[in-house]
Formats: C-alpha cells, structure tokens, sequence
C-alpha cells in the first residue's frame, strides 16, 4: 500500500466559521494506481489533493492521518513536510502554465529547485535531458524563458520538473483542463508513461473530466460536497455504478453519437449544498431521487465488492 | 438567415503592431432558420473572432456576412440596434460577465432601458418572469441578488433569459457549457434546444465534440483559421475525411472507447504562414501539393465539404 489516508477531516477557517470541505475520507491508493478523484467545482477534491501536500492556511485539519509507504506524514506541519514535498510527494498545479518563474531560465529555475533540496543540477542533468526528450521537449527549452514556450510546451516542462526526483505519490490537479484535446491527449498518455517507467509510484489526478479518467484512470473516486460517494476501479465505475449522484453524473455526459433528438440526456436538478453549515447526513440527500429517512445519518463507505466502495444507505450500508 | 462571404480577419500583433496574424481565413458559411450550427476548434482556431465579428465586437477586415440579406457592415444608428434587438451572444465565463458591485438584474433594467423605454413596469415583469421561466429558473428565486449569490449554470441562464427578452433570431453561443459542472451543463444544452423549437437559430462555439454531436445539426471544423470540413454533424463526425477531423475524432476522450494507439504527432505547430495547406506541418500524409497550395474546399458527399487534397485516398 503506497498511500493510506485515514479519516481525514480538513475544514476551511473562516469568519463565519469552519467551511466543511473534505470530512472523514477513508482510502488507500495502490503502488503503480493511478487513481482519478473526480467531482464537481467545490465539492473538495482540490483540498484532499493539496492536504496531502501543502495543508496552509486557511485549511486546517481536524483529524486524520495520511500514510505514504508505510510512513506517516506530518500533514499538518509544515515544516516538517519539508523533507517529503517534490522527493516523495510532488504536485502538478492547476495552473501549471503559470508555475514556472517567468523572470528565470527554465534551467536555472530547476538547478535552484534542486538545490533547495541538496541535488546537485550536473548530476541530474543526463536524466532530466532523457525526460525532456522523452516528453517530446529539446533540451533547448532549459535555455529558455516560460514566455517563449507554448502552453502545452509548458504544461510537459512542469510534468518533468515535479516527477524530477522519483516521488512516490504524484498529484496532478486538473493537469488537462486549460489544453486541446490533442495535448490533452499527448499529456495523459505521458502520465501513463511516467507511472510504467517508474518515475512515479502513485497518481492521484484530480479533474472535472470523467471521460479523460475513463481513459486513463485504474481507479476513479467520485465526490460530492465534501464527502466520498464511490470508489470503483475504472471499468466497474462506467458499468456499473452504485451511488446515484454517480448513476445520474454518467448518464448525463453527452457522448459522440448521442444526439438530443434521438436520446434526451437529463442534467441532476438543484444544486450541491453550502458546506459552512451542511446539513446532516448524506450531502446528496437534497438532490437524491431515491433518498431515504435513514438518510438523515451519514452513510459509511463500504466495500460492495472487490475494490468498489459506495456511501449510500441504499447499496453498501443495509439498513 | 446569416451567411458568412468569404470572411478574413487579421490581427496586428507584436510590438507596435508590427506582425500580421490572419486569424480568420476566408470562411464562408450559412446558418439557416431554426438551425443549430456547431462551430468547432481547438484554441486559437478563430472560432471566437468569427463569433464577435457576427456581433460586431471587431470589424471585418475583408468579406461580407450578412444577416437576412444584409451587409451587417453597413448597419448604423438605429439600425444597428435593431439588429441587436435580432441577434445576441451569450459568452463563456458567466461570472465575468457582470459587474459584480451591482446587482445581476442589472443586465435586465439595462434591455429595459435601451429597447423598451416605454413599457409599463407590470408589464415588464410579466415579460421577464417568463423569460426566466423560459430558461428553467424560478424569478423570486434569482431575482434581486447579486452574482455571487448565483450558481455559474444561474448566471449562464440569466444571460440566456436576457437574449430571449428581445426578439431574437440568432444566439451565438460562445462555449457557454464549459465553465459548468457536469450535472448542470446537461440542462442548459437541452435549454439551447428548446429554444431552437421556438424559433431561434444558434451559432454553438465550441471545442468539445461531443456536445457539437449532441446538439447540432450542422458541424464546422476549424483549424487555424480555415474551414477544414463542414456538413451535416452526422456525416462529418461518422465519416471524417480530413486528417485533422480524424485526428481530433481520435484524440477526444470518449467513454465508450479507449484512446487508440493513434501516432500523437505532437510537433511543431508551425506558426509561420506559408502558402499550402494550414495543416500541411502536422499531417501525417501530405502530397506534394499540399507544400505549394491551399486546398479549396470540396464537396466529397451530400451536405459534406473538406477541404483537403487527398481527400478521396485518405
């Protein structure tokens, strides 16, 4: 088990008080998964990804404890996550392309990021000119400034720099949502590479897209307002899916050949609830066709059958 | 109802304005009634510049579109407004497009201002609970909040409900879905169609394609600036003659069939203007005079035009 995350509970401090982002996740991600955690804007999953990173402020946790290779992670310190941020975690951000420094040379950034953490740039040099060229990037660009790299050019810069020193967990937050279907394409299948060469042990890739985790996904997480509703490897997801915020989030994607006067795809009514006083219970409940008294209580999130977890009363937790 | 000549437009960019970049190249095509056309492209296809040259947001630099026979060039004055009063965008970021010190009504006192000075305030209401209606929201709902307080999918539908206020004919759409969740995306596509049932013709931007097949009848592929393939959305999406149609076809995530092991020939994009074919850098299998000429575009099959030279072999 590569990554083990334990009950996690983080909540944004604000005036008004805690905003209820992520409560109690429970879940493990295989050596070599890649593991898609999927959900709409708001619903969290950028916060588990970046608790497991970089937990600053205003997000502060309230319990849990996150395991990486049999080791405990001092998540909520953050200087002692030091020593585990870019050589066992690392990140792709959101806003990759604006990552990198624009006022150094992409070279000269690297060797300052590596010798922030005591590597020496000449001697990564062979093996960072490999994953360049392995990305489809000249070694060139290291000369370069970001301003003279297109979007996608830098988008694989950053993909090389954070997997630079083997980490075991690699989370790309929403890596494919600024690029074209092509990149998206070219920048998924890297992914996939960087995991079958070894580069990286675990992926965690955060997106709105399901259909880019179909693709490249083992495993796909789905959440809602803050609470997991199912984790399923990919193919049982698709075809079987369990939760209803699930069932009624894949039927409603559009797919090429389904036109709107053959097939009428319909959306979920309402909206996810404000999570500074959610309400009780299962968040979906609102919105929820099938919804249940017993509902009222939080549902645990239980296996119901190999690899496939679900928080619903109706399927994993028999009333 | 709309028909695009031959347009072309071209941006100076660079210090001073110095360096030409033609961002659309001699488009030509028509948007007929109660029609549904999707406009399809990656980024920098000038997929929006055709958009905002239909809404008169930036001239033309040469070509015609004219909009029931009329060169929209030439509208003036009152004119002009009238043909606002027919034609409307609606673009992608929802929260970018209010004035967020005031309230979102605002957009709406402002039709009122500009097109309906005289009406009656009973009147008015009535006129504008139903066009809120019209796109599935409740009035005392959304009414007399401040954007914030709205979803992007309310925001989206708002400005949807103010094109509708007017009487328009054409809503051009400028990748309206993209910035909506999953779950609430679905229904304002669906509302797109509707609305085509009562009578509106819609331009759909776009670059996901499968929300071109869902709601269009019509596709329109773009690629850097020129129409590489257009037709009905069937024959396109099933059928794709184009090397760049095919690759797009092959490079979207699909959830019902895993990416092929397709070559991704992630070169080049060559931005210098030579003469050939825009796509000739990329192509996988170019002919010799791909280099020299641009290929016009061709008719290959009812309602199904690409514009490629090997188009018959490929």
């Amino acid at each position: 088990m590569s990554l083990q995350v334990e009950n996690l509970r983080v909540y944004y401090r604000t005036l008004r008080g805690y905003v209820r982002a992520l409560e109690g996740a429970t879940f493990s991600v295989a050596d070599g998964e890649i593991m898609g955690l999927a959900g709409e804007s708001g619903c969290g999953k950028t916060t588990l990804g970046h608790s497991l990173i970089y937990l600053r402020p205003p997000m502060h946790l309230i319990e849990g404890r996150v395991f990486l290779d049999g080791q405990e992670l001092p998540i909520g310190d953050m200087e002692k996550m030091r020593e585990f941020r870019f050589r066992k975690i690392s990140i792709i951000p959101q806003y990759a392309m604006n990552a990198l420094n624009p006022t150094r040379k992409i070279g000269k950034m690297i060797a300052e990021l590596l010798a922030s953490r005591g590597v020496d740039f000449r001697d990564i040099l062979p093996e960072l000119k490999r994953r360049l060229d392995l990305v489809q990037l000249s070694p060139q660009v290291l000369g370069m400034y970001p301003i003279e790299l297109s979007g996608g050019m830098k988008q694989r810069t950053v993909m090389v720099l954070s997997t630079l020193l083997n980490p075991s967990l690699l989370i790309a937050d929403e890596i494919t949502s600024a690029l074209d279907v092509s990149t998206q394409k070219a920048v998924c299948e890297m992914l996939v590479e960087f995991r079958d060469r070894g580069f990286v042990q675990s992926t965690l890739i955060i997106t709105h897209d399901i259909s880019i985790l179909y693709q490249i996904a083992d495993t796909i997480l789905v959440m809602y307002a803050g609470q997991l509703a199912e984790k399923a490897p990919t193919e049982v997801m698709f075809e079987n899916p369990r939760h209803p915020y699930t069932k009624m989030l894949i039927a409603s994607l559009p797919k090429v050949g389904v036109k709107y006067q053959e097939e009428r795809l319909q959306g979920i009514p309402g909206a996810p609830p404000q999570l500074l006083n959610p309400p009780a219970g299962c968040r979906f409940r609102e919105r929820c066709p099938v919804a249940l008294g017993r509902c009222v209580e939080e549902p645990p999130f239980l296996e119901v059958g190999p690899g496939h977890l679900v928080a619903c009363w109706r399927e994993g937790g028999r009333c | 109802m709309l028909s695009l000549e031959r347009v072309t437009k071209v941006y100076r960019v660079g210090a001073f304005g110095l360096r030409r970049l033609t961002a659309v190249r001699d488009v030509s095509l028509q948007i007929g009634e109660q029609e549904i056309v999707s406009l399809i492209g990656e980024s920098g296809s000038g997929k929006s510049t055709i958009g905002k040259m239909i809404l008169r947001l930036t001239p033309i630099t040469s070509g015609t579109i004219r909009f029931e026979g009329v060169d929209i060039s030439t509208l003036k004055g009152p004119a002009l407004k009238e043909y606002y009063r027919k034609v409307q965008g609606v673009f992608q970021d929802p929260f970018a497009s209010y004035n967020p010190i005031f309230k979102a009504d605002r957009i709406f006192a402002m039709i009122r201002e500009e097109f309906f000075p005289g009406l009656e305030a009973r009147a008015w209401k009535e006129k504008l609970e139903e066009a809120l209606r019209a796109v599935g929201l409740n009035p005392p709902d959304v009414l007399n909040k401040f954007p914030h307080q709205l979803s992007g999918g309310q925001l989206q539908r708002f400005l949807v409900a103010r094109a509708l206020l007017l009487d328009i004919r054409l809503l051009v759409a400028d990748e309206i879905i993209s910035m909506l969740d999953a779950s609430t995306r679905i229904d304002v596509l669906n509302l797109l169609a509707e609305l085509r049932s009562r009578g509106l013709s819609i331009l759909f931007i776009t670059h996901d394609l499968s929300l071109g097949y869902y709601i269009s009848e019509q596709a329109v592929i773009l690629y850097r600036g020129t129409v590489v393939e257009m037709g009905s959305t069937g024959r396109v999406y099933e059928d794709p003659r184009h090397p760049y149609t095919r690759m797009l076809m092959a490079s979207v995530p699909r959830l019902d069939r895993k990416w092929g092991a397709l070559d991704m020939s992630l070169q080049r994009q060559a931005t210098e203007e030579g003469e050939g074919c825009v796509y000739y850098s990329r192509c996988p299998s170019p002919g010799k005079a791909c280099g020299v000429s641009s290929p016009p575009l061709v008719k290959v099959a009812d309602d199904h035009w690409v514009a490629c030279f090997r188009s018959s072999e490929v």
